[in-house]
């Protein structure tokens, strides 16, 4: 009856506390008196309010549209008035506040006219996109607790080997999904058979642990005549057997590595809660505005409830009768997380509140220190090595963490749940996750504020030289002889520009070494080098030219991101740029440009040289070749030293010309 | 606010330490009743100089001393410190050892879960490199038609050196099985010879070792395999560990049973059972991952044939676990398994 499973490396049996809450059918929640509503109601984006405080909405009206595509819609779960539209306490670990829009309800629970989606046309002329724009506007997210956004995973370029649906709600103490199938199981059914059509899915399978015999017969009854072939696939029992990747194994034997998406190997998996929403939201255009949620833990009657999206946890815990003050667990006891307030409302991910007693939940004993005994190796479904990975995050090593695959590590909290000596395992790895993501942030802010920069320092120098030009142009029309006017407008540019150039050595030995250089590349071809005169270059000077160089090369290898830099601008300056503090445009494109400017920079310092007379020349005339022999050092990969040569002799026409505009007013 | 997971198995560490050290208790018997109650004046002697070692190091770092004295992790080196030593060695020699242990093997390297070498095999080692003669004077087993020593008379002398009157210790001394056959090969004595000698030909002899002497060895494996069921030990440690010196001590004793002693005296005498089980698996100086627990228990039961075989200690298995120790964090980085998902590719199911 049952098919092949495949045993994933690890997991954990704490005790299931299931048959709290199990028992008895899912009642309806009555509607509060106040909601309030987050308007973060999936991973992605802040969907944006459409409403104002002071409007009446009515139930299913959107109160807030997807922002960008990792995003989903929130919508009014009864009809009322908003009053507020702020930040406020969510529940999220962090304790921050995020925007939230206050309901008050009027009891009326008025729906707002709905017109049904007619998504099998839309199938049928192939329009998935508006399915997808659609299930992404009634606010359908993953409900076992990661609220991606649904409509991004009903995207299948080509069939769909596996289609997964994941009954197996493998923490302790949760039933809601339990309670679902049973109650539920042909809705659920018909939201299958719908994604099963959207995703093109040549099989599909359900798996439910074993602990839910009522559930499993529940889908098996109901998939009976459905007109399509699905499979209930028992699986033991086990923590994280609910975990996507360790289902997905369990079920079909592919490993999903971290950073690739299951897709990609012919595989998805949606929670049997989000293919209830799927199913309401397409055939009866019913946004998701309440789910199932588990009472459980310290409370007189333990139950599951469908609650309105944004019912204040208190009201929650009022109505399953909360024995004594207490703080809550929202989530699973093996992932879910404290709550900040018990004032904050109920969101799309909220499956349990648990109300923590002394008795299941003790305070968590010392930390001792690792003796290596190895459990959580042997409990770790991703097979990690967990000890390494605290001894790594501990003494802040998080490359080596994450040479380990940190960020393999799905935080199931096996690993702690088993350590003996009580090591809170998973808060050292999300310590070194986050230290990780801050130290790349902040990496990526400091490029892109040395991008900003450098391209400031571009334009600035730009609007120079046109200024620069424009006033020569004016000179020229006042003068008739070029050569009286009393600042050529190239020399003037040339000078300021050689004040502000940043280039590692700025000193008048290199000035000179790369004037020579630009001398050298403008006489290319025309004039043989002077070069069996040439005396050796001091030494000084190559070492300073390498280092220059280094400095070029390095740069280039630090610039690893394309560049907001408009490259016609750049190609319509034509005029000599310092392109070696410039390394951020694509590297094609900026080969190109810095060849054309060097040309032009060529030309233009053989032209000043031209006019010049030669006083400067035995002094360059000296270090000529031997700066070419450098430059030309065959070490170097081909491309690199030929961009690295343009560059240079860019900023030393710069200096050759500043040198003949000196040269002539001396004169 | 508490962090997830919220659920923790109750199996804390003072459980650890406490099933190692019932899993000691049948050998600690069986010693006992063979060498005398002598033993449990060493033991009791290690555990308090252990405590207080391990104290007075605690109150020098400024760590809490309850919830790390209560650990029970410096007993379990008392208890096999003790048992590693001669049952009639002198109280400071135990003392010394100890202290040793507890306060250079361990707290200078940073206390629990952070010393690279088997506290208890440290002391051992440097008792034994330091006081050769005193750590030979093994007594032979009360079974032995010897002079024998009562059990207050055992104590008296632990404590004070001095023995009854008329009696000296060469009359009660027997040199260990590993000890005779070694100190009798050095002297191109042939193996039927070897055992043709006293300590082999008493009543309960099982023709190549006292049976007393393998009913400690009997009872160290009880312990462990209590161990292995309870999953304190992992069983590529001890499993390894014992292939190795079996199959080394087998296919040479095959090729040349005049030279080379039989697994079966490899497995019963010595510290071999007692390593296998309480001292290669110490995990906090062994590597963590399969393959790299594998190669360190096989290499220290090679070692351990080696240097009872050829190297001038009757025994190697402290040697052998100091030796290895070492090489732990170097076989961990060598042998990282592949993590999920990250495996070469071995006919997955594909659609494709």
């Amino acid at each position: 009856m049952n098919a092949q499973i495949f045993p994933f490396h690890g997991g954990v049996h704490p005790p299931e506390m299931k048959d709290l809450s199990n028992r008895s059918p899912i009642v309806a929640m009555p509607i509060p008196a106040r909601l309030s509503i987050p308007l973060q109601q999936s991973i992605g984006n802040i969907a944006q309010p459409l409403v104002s405080v002071g409007e009446r909405v009515l139930k299913g009206q959107m109160l807030a549209a997807a922002n960008g595509n990792i995003s989903a819609a929130v919508h009014a779960p009864t009809s009322g008035q908003v009053i507020a539209l702020d930040a406020q306490a969510v529940a999220h670990p962090s304790g921050l506040t995020q925007s939230c829009l206050t309901l008050a309800s009027d009891g009326l629970d008025e729906w707002i006219a709905r017109e049904k989606f007619d998504w099998r046309a839309a199938m049928q002329r192939g329009d998935a996109k508006a399915i997808r724009e659609y299930v992404q506007n009634m606010g359908v997210v993953g409900q076992g607790g990661a609220v991606f956004p649904s409509h991004l995973k009903l995207i299948s370029r080509e069939p769909l080997d596996t289609l997964i649906i994941n009954g197996a709600e493998c923490e302790p103490y949760i039933t809601c999904d339990d309670r679902l199938m049973r109650e539920r199981a042909i809705e659920i059914v018909a939201g299958i058979a719908i994604v099963r059509q959207l995703l093109n899915a040549k099989q599909v399978l359900i798996g439910i642990e074993d602990n839910k015999p009522e559930a499993i017969e529940a889908l098996r009854t109901a998939l009976m005549g459905c007109g399509f072939s699905a499979q209930v696939v028992v699986v033991p029992t086990l923590y994280p057997s609910g975990g996507a990747k360790q289902l997905i194994k369990l079920l079909t034997n592919i490993e999903v590595p971290s950073g690739v998406r299951s897709t990609d190997l012919g595989v998805q998996c949606f929670n049997v809660a989000t293919i209830y929403s799927i199913y309401a939201a397409l055939e009866h255009a019913e946004p998701v505005i309440s789910r199932v949620v588990t009472l459980t833990g310290n409370v007189e009657k333990p139950c599951n409830v469908e609650a309105l999206i944004g019912t204040p946890i208190d009201d929650l815990l009022k109505f399953a009768g909360l024995k004594s003050p207490s703080d809550c667990i929202y989530g699973g006891p093996m992932m879910g997380f404290t709550l900040p307030s018990t004032q904050v409302g109920l969101t799309k991910a909220g499956n349990c509140i648990i109300a923590m007693d002394a008795a299941n939940f003790p305070e968590k004993p010392r930390e001792m220190p690792c003796i290596r005994c190895g459990e959580c190796a042997v409990a770790c479904p991703q097979e990690l090595q967990p000890m390494d990975l605290y001894w790594f995050a501990r003494s802040k090593n998080f490359g080596k963490a994450q040479e380990r695959n940190l960020f393999d590590c799905i935080e199931c909290g096996a690993c702690a749940y088993v350590c003996p000596s009580s090591i809170q395992l998973v808060d050292y790895y999300r310590f070194a996750k986050s230290e990780i993501w801050d130290a790349e942030r902040a990496k990526k802010s400091a490029d892109t504020a040395r991008e900003r920069h450098e391209f400031k320092q571009f334009r600035e120098e730009r609007e120079k030289e046109e200024k620069a030009a424009r006033l020569a142009a004016r000179a020229a029309g006042q003068s008739v002889s070029a050569r009286a006017a009393p600042k050529p407008p190239v020399g003037e540019v040339a000078a300021t520009e050689a004040s502000v150039a940043p280039i590692a050595d700025g000193d008048d030995k290199a000035a000179k070494i790369r004037a020579a250089m630009a001398r050298a590349a403008a006489a290319k071809g025309e004039t043989p080098a002077s070069s069996a005169a040439a005396p050796a270059i001091d030494a000084d000077k190559a070492a300073k030219i390498k280092a220059a160089m280094a400095a070029a090369a390095a740069k280039k290898a630090a610039a690893n991101t394309p560049a907001a830099h408009n490259p016609t601008d750049v190609a319509g300056a034509g005029l000599p740029q310092d392109t070696v503090a410039k390394p951020a445009i694509d590297e094609e494109k900026a080969a190109k440009i810095r060849a054309a400017m060097a040309a032009a920079a060529a030309k233009k310092a053989a032209k000043v040289a031209g006019e010049t007379a030669p006083v400067v020349e035995p002094v360059i005339a000296g270090v000529e070749n031997p700066v070419e022999a450098v430059v030309e050092k065959p070490a170097m990969d081909e491309e690199k030293a030929a961009k690295i040569r343009a560059a240079m002799a860019a900023a030393a026409a710069k200096k050759a010309a500043k040198a003949a505009q000196s040269d002539k007013d001396a004169q | 606010m508490r962090t997830s997971p919220h659920l923790i198995k109750p199996t804390p560490l003072q459980v650890v330490m406490l099933k190692v050290a019932v899993a000691l208790l049948p050998g600690i018997a069986a010693y006992a009743w063979v060498f005398g109650a002598g033993i449990l004046l060493q033991i009791l002697l290690a555990t308090v100089t252990a405590l207080a070692t391990e104290a007075a190091c605690l109150k020098l770092r400024n760590y809490p001393i309850k919830p790390f004295i209560t650990d029970g992790s410096a007993i379990v080196t008392a208890w096999l410190l003790a048992l590693s030593l001669p049952p009639l060695s002198s109280w400071w020699m135990v003392v010394l050892a100890t202290v040793i242990a507890i306060g250079l093997a361990k707290h200078l390297y940073g206390g629990l879960g952070q010393n690279p070498f088997n506290p208890a095999m440290v002391g051992f080692a440097v008792m034994m490199v330091s006081f050769p003669a005193q750590m030979s004077r093994w007594n032979a087993p009360l079974s032995l038609p010897s002079v024998d020593l009562t059990s207050w008379q055992q104590i008296g002398y632990i404590l004070s050196g001095h023995l009854p009157q008329g009696l000296s210790f060469d009359t009660l001394a027997s040199a260990t099985p590993l000890d005779s056959v070694k100190t009798a090969l050095l002297q191109q004595h042939s193996m039927s010879d070897i055992f043709s000698g006293a300590i082999f030909q008493s009543a309960d002899c099982l023709s190549f070792l006292p049976s007393s002497v393998a009913l400690i060895a009997v009872a160290y494996l009880l312990g462990g395999l209590y161990l292995l069921q309870q999953r304190i030990i992992a069983w590529p440690l001890p499993v390894a560990f014992l292939t190795v010196l079996l199959g080394m001590s087998g296919l040479f004793h095959l090729i040349n049973p005049a030279q080379y002693t039989s697994p079966a005296f490899h497995l019963l005498s010595g510290a071999a059972v007692l390593g296998a089980f309480f001292i290669v698996t110490d995990p906090v100086t062994a590597p963590t991952t399969l393959r790299g627990r594998l190669i360190y228990a096989a290499l220290i039961g090679l070692l351990t044939w080696l240097i009872r075989t050829f190297g001038g200690y009757p025994d190697g298995v402290a040697f052998a676990v100091l030796i290895m120790n070492i090489a732990a964090p170097f076989l961990d980085q060598y042998t990282q398994p592949a993590v999920f998902g990250r495996k070469p590719q071995r006919g997955v199911k594909h659609g494709h």
